[in-house]
């Protein structure tokens, strides 16, 4: 690397640094002023700074509390079950089989595919009328009537995280092999002679090695999907009876209904508290960057 | 021999297949309901269709609800945003690649910090400062959105491509009196060209898949595949035949570059995490 003092690498940066401090940090300002004022653009002559009002508001809002303990939810279940199920593919797709690297780009798929688009394909899967899940539970003998899963307010929100662990699958799956792929074989055969089982030598030699993957992997899912909107939103926009709106559906909504204060104080909120999550995660690139 | 077989079908196979029609059913399944015919829909389940029919797919293009526009859309913003992200990504890897500057470390941190907003705290700001602008409704509003959030993980992935060439060939053609520029265009970019379409293409599908912002920042002549497949969903209700061809029409195009690109893409995502 080139330590001579040239503008050549601020030149370089200037375009990216322009964009981003357009389009992100001018909008986190605006939206943190926002959060500050009576910003509803259905009454736009009354926008003015009310201090600390849609705070107050959001602490006595019941709907902004319940948002936020199914976003626990949601991000605890969906993640963990991404997790498992991706970890499980990973540790499959790392053995030697004949056509593994087929299987290993077909099922990537999820990974690509647009939020909408899962929102429709489950909604399908799901429908109370003829949807394939109740036909499957019904012949199965599980189910004795149909099930409406999306409209009862018991059903939908475990339907709608199902969705979500089958969109995230891939990405832990990849993340996870690529890092399988780089443990040194001689770790396995030491502890071997030292006459560890498979699962002795799973937990001693497997998890510690991919340990700072299954960190970053972790972080970044649970911000995404912490933040994601469009799966929950194309498939019950929140519904019903509120019973599927995650704190960042909540924001979404309050947002189309043009109230930009109150959603705005609801995102400043919910970014701090990813930030909980986030700073350690920034704090290992930096020192990986250094 | 025999017990080793049925030992690799309970460790491999059995849980590979059963992962892998979890994963690829929803699929199968909204193709198969794409080329049923309408009546079959409504009865009792089949599980594969009793007669084929692409009716649906020529209703999309020919009825009311107008595809063919906001594929158009959608070809228009993704592939602006491909050039419009590449070009900056690259110039920016480049120089963290190959300098050591004072804010290098403080610069990367912001670009990948980058990814830690939420959405919808940009999202509600963007739509008020795009229609200030004047740009609401307009292409360039996404466009302009999705290069942001692009940027983080394209630098990422073509900071690990350009770690990975060696220096000494730039220093090799500049001591052969090409200058900076020069090399980077006569040696560096030919050798990283299929990197920068695999990164290319990772650019290309967030955008054509993105929804949140295309909903607030089109109206009916600019909106994307997205848009109009949830436009579908909300005027047409109970018709799954017409929107399950919708949905594979939207996953098509994804796909196949994803295919192509793959390799490449996956090996520099997890470059970084695997190293760091």
């Amino acid at each position: 690397m080139e330590k001579n003092k040239t503008v050549w690498p601020y030149l370089l940066v200037t375009p990216a640094v322009l964009v981003i401090l357009l389009v992100v940090f001018v909008p986190v300002v605006h939206a943190f002023l926002m959060s500050f004022q009576s910003y509803d653009l259905r009454r736009p002559k009354e926008i003015a700074f009310i201090g600390l009002q849609n705070y107050g508001e959001m602490i006595a809002d019941p709907l902004f509390w319940s948002a936020l303990l199914r976003t626990v939810a949601w991000v605890v279940f969906g993640v963990g079950f991404q997790f498992i199920f991706g970890f499980s593919l990973a540790l499959l797709l790392n053995k030697y089989f004949f056509g593994r690297g087929v299987i290993r780009a077909v099922s990537m798929v999820p990974w690509v595919t647009p939020g909408v688009l899962i929102g429709l394909m489950w909604r399908w899967i799901y429908d109370g009328n003829f949807g394939v899940l109740n036909d499957v539970l019904m012949r199965l003998g599980i189910l004795k009537d149909k099930i409406p899963f999306l409209s009862q307010t018991t059903t939908a929100l475990p339907c709608v995280i199902v969705a979500i662990i089958w969109q995230g699958i891939p990405f832990f799956a990849l993340m996870l092999l690529a890092a399988l792929q780089v443990v040194p074989e001689e770790l396995y055969e030491a502890a071997e002679m030292d006459g560890a089982n498979h699962i002795q030598k799973f937990f001693s030699v497997t998890i510690p090695s991919i340990k700072n993957t299954i960190c970053i992997t972790l972080l970044l899912r649970v911000i995404w999907v912490a933040n994601s909107v469009d799966v929950i939103f194309n498939m019950t926009e929140g519904g019903p009876a509120y019973s599927t709106q995650t704190l960042s559906v909540y924001i979404y909504n309050k947002g189309s209904s043009l109230n930009l204060g109150y959603a705005s104080c609801m995102a400043i909120v919910l970014a701090l508290l990813l930030a909980l999550v986030a700073v350690p995660y920034l704090k290992s690139t930096f020192r990986s960057a250094s | 021999m025999i017990h080793a077989h049925e030992h690799r079908f309970f460790t491999l196979f059995l849980p590979l297949l059963l992962l892998l029609v979890f994963l690829l059913f929803p699929f199968y399944w909204t193709f198969v309901t794409s080329v049923k015919p309408e009546a079959e829909l409504a009865g009792p389940v089949t599980y594969w269709p009793k007669r084929i029919t692409f009716e649906a797919y020529s209703k999309l293009f020919t009825t009311t609800v107008n595809f063919f526009s906001a594929m158009k859309n959608s070809f228009i913003v993704a592939l602006s945003t491909s050039v419009v992200t590449l070009f900056v990504a690259t110039l920016a890897s480049y120089a963290f690649s190959r300098f050591k500057f004072a804010g290098r470390k403080f610069l990367m941190c912001l670009f990948l910090s980058n990814n830690m907003f939420p959405t919808v705290l940009l999202l509600l700001p963007l739509y008020a400062i795009m229609r200030k602008m004047g740009l609401l409704y307009t292409h360039t509003s996404l466009i302009l959105s999705y290069t942001t959030f692009t940027i983080p993980f394209s630098v990422w992935l073509l900071n690990g491509f350009f770690n990975d060439l060696p220096m000494s060939m730039e220093e090799a053609a500049m001591i052969d009196g090409c200058n900076r520029a020069q090399a980077f265009i006569k040696i560096i970019l030919p050798i990283l060209t299929p990197c920068i379409v695999a990164t290319g293409v990772y650019i290309f599908m967030n955008s054509w898949n993105e929804y949140t912002f295309a909903m607030l920042f089109t109206n009916n002549a600019t909106r994307t595949i997205p848009v109009a497949l949830k436009n579908l969903i909300g005027q047409l209700g109970v018709e799954w035949d017409l929107l399950t061809a919708g949905g594979i029409v939207t996953i098509v195009p994804v796909c196949i570059m994803f295919f192509f690109a793959q390799k490449r893409l996956v090996a520099g995502l997890t470059a970084g995490a695997v190293k760091g």
